[in-house]
């Protein structure tokens, strides 16, 4: 094993670790601190694949902004404690369903990629990221940030008391 | 240097955990949570499928300007999931301001 690969290794334990405590978490504040950690460590696996930007995007959009949103919403609802609380009555079939879907992507990966060279990661800069953005990509950029303006306007029209 | 299957690997069981708590969770916000897991599973996934291309574009069977095309796309993966916590919330504090509950167990008014 590389050092790449035990640096991911590592991450990639925690990771996932913590989004198993996040399904399983008796306490709504908790999950959402377990889901920081989660991704966080995204944001690190990022970082190894030489994705930079992507990673520091991932940190700012969702560590800053997502997982305060949602902190906010569950400062707004109320959030009771205890699992029968929070979870329904088919936590074992839903487990079976996530491991069937666990057994057959792994499955998927090991036919289509077990023999295929190891990365040799080359490092993206920012301004080429930036470039493609606003040449080959430019149509689907304006059309999410119509998307992201409708949301905008939406969440406010949605969660605005009326005064009438 | 990184074995590609070990990225999938973790992307596929984070894909699981989310769905494991999509179907597990009644609170509403706590099924938000697990859908922003899946969603980041999938732009793991194009991050790492954006590095093979980074390794092909340099031998010349992939276009060079389609060699960030994986990372491009997690991006506005990320701003989408963004627009969808920003709405969904709005919802679920609408659920609860006229249901007082946000299980969505016991939102059944459309169920027949």
């Amino acid at each position: 094993m590389t050092l790449q690969e035990v640096i991911f290794a590592v991450l990639g334990l925690v990771g996932i670790g913590a989004a198993l405590r996040l399904v399983t978490a008796r306490n709504v504040v908790h999950a959402a601190l377990y889901l920081v950690v989660a991704l966080a460590t995204v944001a690190g696996v990022y970082l190894l694949l030489a994705a930079e930007f992507v990673a520091w995007v991932q940190i700012l959009i969702y560590v800053g902004a997502i997982v305060v949103l949602l902190l906010f919403s569950l400062m707004l609802t109320r959030a009771p404690i205890g699992r029968e609380a929070l979870d329904n009555q088919q936590r074992g079939i839903s487990a079976v369903v996530g491991v069937i879907v666990l057994a057959g992507l792994v499955f998927l990966i090991q036919d289509a990629f077990a023999g295929s060279p190891p990365l040799v990661l080359q490092r993206a800069r920012t301004a080429p990221i930036g470039v493609e953005l606003f040449s080959t990509f430019v149509l689907p950029f304006e059309v999410v940030s119509y998307l992201l303006l409708a949301a905008l306007v939406g969440a406010i029209v949605l969660a605005r008391r009326d005064e009438s | 240097m990184i074995r590609l299957p070990l990225v999938l690997f973790f992307s596929a069981a984070l894909f699981a955990i989310g769905v494991y708590g999509v179907l597990a969770r009644r609170n509403a916000v706590l099924v938000l949570m697990s859908i922003e897991l899946m969603l980041n599973a999938v732009n793991v996934n194009l991050v790492a499928f954006s590095q093979v291309w980074q390794e092909t574009a340099q031998t010349g069977q992939v276009l060079g300007s389609q060699a960030l095309a994986g990372q491009v796309f997690a991006l506005f993966v990320i701003t989408v999931a963004a627009a969808e916590v920003g709405i969904g919330l709005a919802i679920v504090i609408l659920i609860f301001r006229n249901r007082e509950t946000i299980n969505i167990d016991e939102v059944n008014l459309l169920k027949w």
